[in-house]
């Protein structure tokens, strides 16, 4: 299986994606921002970081970049694309994902562990998944989910909410939110299921002696899924 | 303008320096050149009340390939591999400016890491604040920890470990102390000597603005009340732009192009050009009209002082500017050619085609002022007479609720939390803990490090506080199983010109001296601040030390959370009973006099390779250094990051149960040990003359001291986790 990471000025999570996705079986390759073409790909990354310093809105200025063409039509043509925090941004900011991500309630950088309750298991990313609640990490300062109320009635409608943020044990109550994100909201899919934006990192929750190890559960279940 | 002895006394300079400096040069200086040699001859680049009692610091080693001198400190880590890494001060901008102040802080010892040749692979910082209840603290706090993590979160390096306390002392001066670790392949490291004639001198980075001019001479200055005038000499930090110095140049240092680098730090282009060409003996010529300017009609004056930051000055190989200038435009940055060296041995400035300054190189740096300041001891403190029968009035409970919640002991987590800690996927051990320990990535090797002061010990004693920092530092690497290898210290002092502010930082170096030297833990670099002063009031003096360690196969790591029931607890090291200078006797008692502890570098040492020897032989499950609040406050803090209780043992006290608890002597730990290996540790124990205390054994939820007090876990997680969060929101 092939991936790509994409890496943009400011890029900051991208070699760590590197790692996670060589470590699960994917022969992976680093494309710049500046190129015009992907190469031959399974799965594109649009990995965590701050583009452009996050001085504009937060992947407005990558979501404009070169390469950004040419996975928006690797996107609409059924390509999985995946956009991990940042990537996340970058994703709503090109309109492959519906919605926005603002300021986290409490005005401040977050960095730990976090709940997940997969919500779809229609879809590459969590089909075969055995486990219903993941233990993954945010790191972020812009993670607070918004739409307005037609699209959240679409995205509903579609089940296109990928992840919502929990407790250990799967509630998904206000208490267990840790950015103020509409409906719990942590990760959402577009229309086709084939792009997944998402404020947690599973890349940092390789290995035992890590934050955890349900970022593995998370790779190893999306290779076997796409092979 | 007409430079005469006014302006230099304006320019920081006192009237004898003025005076040597019109001898040096044989006539009067213009002003560039005077803002040249105020710059280079303020107390933060010269060192000059400092330079004499630093020259007598261990800085060598078996482990150690470059000492004190160079941007940073370097370690070896063996298979090839080496550690960068220095710790900085960024007082004076912070309290002006939290935000910026912290933020570039940061960014400063990041540059000062990766110009090395070094990933930044970990960030750490010592911060100290006011009084809780001081009006200013809050929003200094606040502006401080957003300006840490807005640079390091953004930069990609994990912010591992830190230090954060409160004392009235700091109410006008705050302390930001910023570390950095690096990683770098022992064949690949970068310096700042410049060799050869006619070398293209190279600019890259951002543009100068008129930011930060005379940024050091504030630095070297006390406050007065008009200090947020100040304001402009504050810079601005861009860590996006750094992001992309930090890759473009590794992306150069590649390759062979380099042959020496410097960054643009305190004095901006002044002193890294001068210090560049200094280490080379050589001579630097610059054109000033090269430089990338953010704003139009730069005086050569605000060109040679800003200290506009994310800039870096180069000295190349022939003929390689091309690809260079590739790989800087790549990555968006400004390139030019600024200059280059020469024989002159003077670094010589054109501006609009004409000559601006030409100043000999010795005159600033070699013929730079050294002051042998007069300075008083201070005399070692009568211990207090604390009557044992007022002990009886207290109940462990309260006291303990007390202690866990001083602002000083309780969690930090509402800090460290707003600092991505776990980027670059190999934090092993995050913020919280006795250090922070990140792996060598793609090795099973693994590096502690940790940072750590102890103001009250260093104001009662400077000579003791001295040793126990450095001390700290040592236990807190042994207490994760780490191998201590050296230290970058941070000396934040009030007026060197006060004969009891010298005096502290005169014996707080020689405490250090001696700690290192018997416990071959050399000092690699770091950075003197002084004038933390605000008119007549200077700060308690607060050397910080930045240790660092390394862990060879990072499985056999150590964390201080308690990992099983029914193991023992043990206490390595000998309480005597030591309250004074206490957490308990300042706090509860209120009794603010005395000697802090004794530290006995014998027993140090022996209890600290103890401990290793046991962790490396698999003996311990769990390790916590004591310090301040006592053996009550270590058990308690691996109680709640263990979710798990413990039964004391009932013991005949030859102290009372009051100072066994809360004392703080020193060279102690707590150890965590599965019972079945109890005769191997007590024979380790033994064979190596280490004094042991059985504690007690773990249990399920709670702390059971006495039949008379039980504490839930829950109870001591509420005492120790919440003050910090109420407090800020």
């Amino acid at each position: 299986m092939k991936s790509a990471v994409i890496t943009f000025p400011g890029s900051n999570c991208d070699r760590d994606m590197h790692v996670a996705l060589n470590k699960f079986g994917f022969k992976n390759k680093m494309v710049w921002h500046n190129d015009n073409e992907l190469p031959k790909s399974d799965l594109v990354v649009l990995p965590g970081g701050f583009s452009y310093g996050d001085y504009l809105r937060c992947g407005s200025m990558a979501s404009k970049s070169k390469i950004m063409q040419s996975v928006i039509n690797f996107a609409k043509s059924g390509g999985l694309v995946m956009g991990i925090c940042n990537g996340f941004q970058i994703l709503v900011e090109s309109g492959l994902v519906p919605g926005i991500l603002l300021r986290n309630k409490y005005l401040e950088f977050i960095c730990k562990n976090v709940f997940v309750k997969i919500d779809n298991n229609d879809n590459p990313y969590f089909k075969n998944l055995d486990k219903e609640v993941l233990e993954l990490h945010i790191a972020h300062n812009e993670g607070n989910y918004f739409c307005t109320n037609d699209q959240l009635k679409e995205i509903e409608d579609n089940n296109q909410v990928a992840i919502y943020y929990c407790n250990d044990n799967g509630k998904t109550e206000e208490k267990f939110n840790p950015n103020g994100s509409l409906k719990n909201i942590a990760g959402i899919f577009n229309k086709e299921k084939n792009v997944l934006g998402m404020m947690p990192h599973p890349e940092r929750m390789i290995d035992q002696s890590l934050s955890g190890e349900d970022g593995s559960l998370f790779f190893k279940n999306l290779i076997n899924n796409i092979k | 303008m007409e430079v005469n002895e006014q302006i230099a006394i304006d320019h920081g300079l006192k009237k004898e320096e003025y005076k040597k400096i019109c001898d040096l040069l044989k006539r009067v200086p213009n002003l560039t050149e005077l803002g040249i040699f105020s710059a280079m001859w303020n107390e933060h680049c010269s060192y000059k009340s400092s330079r004499l009692h630093l020259k007598k610091l261990p800085t060598s080693g078996r482990k150690v390939i470059q000492g004190p001198g160079e941007n940073a400190g370097v370690i070896d880590i063996e298979d090839g591999d080496a550690i960068v890494f220095k710790i900085e001060s960024h007082n004076h901008p912070s309290f002006i400016e939290p935000y910026q102040g912290a933020a570039t802080g940061v960014g400063g010892i990041m540059r000062d890491v990766f110009t090395m040749g070094a990933r930044p692979i970990a960030n750490l910082n010592s911060i100290h604040f006011g009084s809780s209840q001081h009006k200013k603290t809050k929003n200094l706090l606040r502006g401080v920890v957003h300006g840490i993590g807005g640079y390091g979160n953004c930069m990609g390096v994990p912010t591992i470990a830190g230090q954060t306390s409160f004392d009235s002392s700091y109410n006008g001066n705050i302390l930001v102390n910023a570390m950095t670790l690096g990683l770098v392949k022992k064949n690949k490291i970068f310096y700042s000597k410049a060799a050869g004639l006619n070398k293209p001198v190279i600019y890259v980075g951002s543009k100068t603005g008129r930011d930060g001019i005379h940024g050091a001479s504030m630095a070297s200055a006390s406050f007065d009340e008009k200090i947020e005038e100040k304001k402009p000499t504050v810079q601005v930090g861009d860590p996006f732009t750094e992001k992309l110095l930090l890759e473009a140049c590794l992306e150069l240092m590649a390759g062979d192009s380099i042959i020496a680098i410097q960054d643009m730090g305190a004095a901006g282009l002044t002193s890294s050009s001068i210090e560049m060409a200094s280490k080379g003996n050589l001579g630097i010529e610059l054109n000033l009209n090269k430089v990338p300017c953010r704003e139009s009609k730069m005086t050569p004056y605000e060109i040679m002082l800003s200290e506009s930051q994310e800039r870096m000055l180069i000295v190349l190989e022939n003929g390689k500017e091309d690809l260079a200038k590739k790989i800087f435009d790549k990555w968006d940055l400004d390139f030019a050619v600024i200059g280059k060296t020469n024989n002159t041995k003077s670094i010589e400035l054109y501006y609009d085609e004409k000559q601006v300054a030409s100043i000999p190189i010795n005159t600033l740096v070699e013929n730079s002022p050294m002051y042998d300041r007069k300075w008083k001891k201070t005399k070692l403190p009568k211990k207090n007479l604390i009557k044992k029968e007022e002990f009886k009035k207290f109940k462990i409970k309260e006291v303990l609720n007390k202690i866990l919640s001083n602002p000083n002991v309780c969690s930090k987590e509402w800090i460290w939390q707003q600092y991505d800690h776990t980027v670059m996927g190999d934090t092993i051990q995050k913020p919280g803990g006795d250090s922070g320990v990140v792996r060598v990535h793609g090795t099973d090797k693994a590096v502690a490090a940790t940072v750590d002061s102890s103001a009250i010990y260093c104001w009662a004693h400077p000579l003791t506080g001295g040793k126990q920092v450095v001390c700290e530092s040592w236990r807190n690497l042994i207490s994760v199983g780490a191998t201590p290898i050296a230290i970058t210290n941070c000396l934040n002092f009030g007026s060197p010109e006060k004969e009891e502010n010298m005096g502290e930082f005169v014996e707080c170096v020689q405490g250090i001296g001696e700690a290192c030297e018997y416990l071959k833990f050399p000092v690699v670099s770091g950075n003197v601040s002084f004038y933390n002063q605000t008119k007549e009031i200077g700060i308690k003096p607060t050397p910080s030390i930045g240790g660092v360690g390394l862990i060879k196969d990072y499985k056999q790591m150590i964390t201080m959370d308690f990992k099983e029931i029914n193991n023992l607890v043990l206490i390595i090291g000998k309480t005597e009973g030591h309250l004074d200078q206490s957490l308990f006797a300042r706090n509860i008692l209120n009794e603010k006099n005395g000697p802090p502890p004794e530290i006995n570098l014998f027993n140090e040492k022996n209890n600290g390779e103890t401990i290793l020897q046991l962790i490396k032989n698999n003996l311990v499950r769990s390790a916590h250094d004591v310090s301040i609040g006592g053996i009550i406050t270590a058990v308690s803090k691996m109680c709640i990051k263990g979710n798990k209780g413990i039964e004391f043992n009932k013991r005949k006290y030859f102290i009372s149960e009051i100072e066994y608890l809360f004392c703080e002597d020193q060279g102690r730990y707590v150890i965590e040990i599965d019972p079945t290996n109890f005769k191997k540790v007590i024979s380790i124990l033994n064979k190596n003359s280490v004094h042991f205390d059985e504690l007690g054994k773990i249990i399920d939820k709670n702390m059971i001291i006495n039949q008379k007090t039980k504490v839930t876990i829950d109870e001591l997680k509420s005492y120790n986790t919440n003050w910090l969060s109420n407090y800020m929101n």
